[in-house]
């Protein structure tokens, strides 16, 4: 299949676009430098800094010895001494090993200084499954982060937001976390040549429509637009909703989404107790409850541990056909 | 007052040690005020008190450069005392006012002071280091000569936030003191009832990093001690190991029924005290008198009672000001 590319548009792979975010910050300014688990000779480890170490030296490209708590908390130190750290964390589910500086240190340092001590840090980690990794690291964790007052967390799902999203974290002065769904570094994207910084604060329409609204956000954005495809062959026109970022979450744009289709379907490859597709939910419960056709329906990842096997693993995760059928129950049940 | 005293050295600056002798007083006086207040119900929360190791936080701090950070624990009053956060804003922390160094958002465990590079005030066992090791990190990369003071009691070097930090600090070659309060008891537990080693200097040498043990009650000794790490760090030599040994003379927190010691032991260290021996010491060379006491002690009483004024008439944080601070207020 070869489409062509539009004027002034180049195509890329999510993970030439975070690489391509990573090689701009460390350009621009000096107080930015990467740390993590085999960022520099191994080339990280999902090939994101590739080449860095050898451009930017062995001070800016740190590889850090298996310790997450104290090279997170390395990073929270010197983000308060004045540079602009990016922590890379391999992947979220190792990021529990750093909690308590993610948590008790970086989120709560502004606040219980009575605002003197802001910490500007940017944490980026790998999340989601679906390369039959396992239960220790297939977990989207994400919203235990989203959980925390003090946290900003971002989902970037395309090539724009994974390049622009860094710049904005960058410049933020309270700590950022990123999410990267370890399914989409080879995916292909549009980015225009000019792209730059994005916003954080807003959810996106991927997709318009009128009868249904897929809520959504990182790897299963493209799942709902697949199953958007689907759904407009049976003459269903869903609207798919990317969130971007889970806090704070945009509940001016949730809303709006819910009060043009009246039915909302929540879509995360997070677990649903107490994911943030409850919180969604709650949320649509508290502020647009009048504006439901029908209760909100949520597809979301099987209340396992994720397992190895292809068809286990399949069957746990949200898939393209489960939120069809979500979608259409929804619509037709009611038409 | 005791006969036995031993001089100080001859070449002793007397003004100085009567000023170390001043400091360590200053904070034993002030939090023997913070358990009244809380005694009386103005303090609330956890309280602990520093009261028997003050001659740790006095040494290390005669070393502490202005650009230097100190990351302390929440036994930190007096490290935020002698680090310059003025005792009006210490009191008023305590009392939860906006006049406090935390506005009220802290309280006792969670001192903190930018002007000072005092970062707190952590109150998760274990959880300050990382930060003392990027802070460190920052000051070699930026080249500043910064150094980072990392105060923790014994307790934590079973954590394992400690053998990481220890091992990134070391690997790298930080400019960090790791400065162990080793006062024995990590709330109940004695040290040779939670550590397989209890040469704590073995440790930190594990990691190829110098280490002392400093008598933590002799005030000369914790200054010295402090004085070679700091030159050594500073030196770029790497981090330092300063294992000081000390004793709590009070209970962990006010809620600690102290049930795992004697009366007896507690005696027992309090006539090694710090303030006593130091002060017999100044009395036997003639730099302390019952009248320069007697003016040491007015005098500091009039800073505690001016502090406890001070934050009886502070303002309560308006509850309308709850969500400030969460994120910072400038975004870009
Ligand atoms: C991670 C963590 N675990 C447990 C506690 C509860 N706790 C508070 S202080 C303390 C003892 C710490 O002893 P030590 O490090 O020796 O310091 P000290 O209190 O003697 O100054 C404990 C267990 C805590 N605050 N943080």
């Amino acid at each position: 299949m070869s489409t062509t590319i539009p004027a002034g548009m180049r195509e890329m792979t999510y993970r030439e676009a975070a690489r391509e975010g990573l090689h701009e910050a460390l350009t621009r300014d000096e107080r930015v430098f990467l740390m993590g688990e085999d960022v520099g000779r191994y080339g990280g480890s999902y090939a994101v800094s590739l080449g860095f170490l050898e451009e930017f030296g062995p001070e800016r490209i740190r590889d850090t010895p298996l310790s997450e708590s104290a090279f997170v908390g390395a990073g929270i130190g010197a983000a308060i001494g004045g540079m602009r750290p990016i922590v890379e964390v391999m992947t979220v589910n190792f990021s529990l090993l750093a909690a308590d500086q993610i948590i008790n240190t970086a989120a709560t340092y502004l606040h219980m200084s009575g605002g003197q001590i802001n910490v500007p840090l940017v944490i980026r980690m790998a999340t989601g499954g679906g390369l039959q990794l396992a239960a220790q690291h297939s977990h989207s964790l994400e919203n235990l982060y989203a959980h925390v007052p003090g946290l900003k967390v971002l989902t970037p799902a395309t090539v724009e937001d994974v390049r622009g999203m860094l710049a904005t974290a960058l410049a933020d002065p309270d700590p950022v976390l990123i999410f990267e769904h370890i399914l989409l570094y080879n995916r292909k994207g549009l980015l225009a040549a000019d792209a730059g910084a994005v916003d954080i604060h807003r959810a996106r329409i991927r997709r318009a429509g009128t009868q249904v609204s897929l809520i959504t956000y990182g790897g299963s954005l493209w799942k709902c637009l697949e199953a958007a495809e689907l759904l407009e062959q049976q003459g269903i026109d869903a609207e798919v909703l990317d969130l971007r970022t889970l806090r704070p979450l945009d509940d001016e744009a949730i809303m709006a989404t819910v009060t043009r289709t009246r039915r909302v379907v929540i879509v995360d490859e997070g677990w649903r107790s107490g994911g943030i597709s409850a919180e969604i939910t709650a949320r649509i419960h508290e502020q647009a409850f009048y504006e439901l056709d029908v209760p909100v329906q949520r597809v979301c990842a099987a209340e396992v541990p994720i397992p190895y096997a292809k068809q286990l693993e399949d069957a746990a995760l949200p898939q393209v056909a489960d939120i069809v059928a979500a979608a259409g129950r929804l619509v037709k049940g009611n038409d | 007052m005791n006969e036995m005293a031993v001089p100080l050295p001859d070449d002793i600056d007397g003004a100085h040690a009567l000023e170390l002798f001043r400091q360590m007083l200053r904070i034993r006086r002030f939090e023997e005020k913070c358990a009244q207040m809380y005694s009386s119900g103005k303090i609330r929360g956890f309280l602990h008190l520093y009261i028997g190791e003050e001659a740790v936080g006095t040494g290390v701090m005669q070393s502490v450069a202005p650009r230097d950070a100190v990351v302390a624990t929440y036994r930190e009053h007096g490290h935020a005392l002698l680090r310059g956060i003025s005792m009006n804003a210490v009191m008023a922390e305590m009392y939860g006012k906006q006049e406090g160094c935390s506005r009220g958002r802290g309280g006792s465990m969670h001192l903190f002071d930018k002007a000072t590079g005092f970062i707190g005030g952590n109150a998760i066992v274990g959880g300050g280091m990382p930060v003392a090791v990027g802070y460190a990190l920052a000051a070699k990369m930026q080249q500043n000569g910064a150094v980072a003071w990392c105060i923790f009691g014994e307790g934590a070097m079973a954590e394992g936030e400690f053998h990481e930090s220890m091992n990134l600090a070391a690997l790298w070659q930080l400019p960090v003191v790791f400065c162990c309060e080793n006062n024995y008891y990590a709330m109940g537990t004695a040290l040779d009832r939670s550590e397989s080693q209890i040469q704590l200097v073995e440790k930190a040498r594990s990691y190829r990093v110098v280490a002392e043990e400093v008598d933590g009650m002799d005030v000369l000794a914790t200054e010295a001690a402090a004085r070679r790490a700091a030159d050594s760090a500073r030196a770029g030599n790497g981090p330092y190991f300063l294992e000081f040994q000390t004793y709590r003379f009070r209970a962990h927190s006010m809620f600690d029924a102290e049930r795992y010691r004697s009366k007896n032991e507690v005696h027992e260290h309090e006539l090694q005290g710090p303030l006593r021996t130091f002060g017999a010491r100044l009395e036997a060379s003639s730099l302390l008198d019952e009248q320069r006491r007697a003016e040491l002690e007015a005098d500091i009483a009039r800073e505690i009672e001016n502090a406890v004024a001070f934050a009886e008439s502070g303002t309560p944080e308006p509850v309308s000001e709850l969500g400030r601070f969460v994120y910072s207020e400038v975004q870009p």
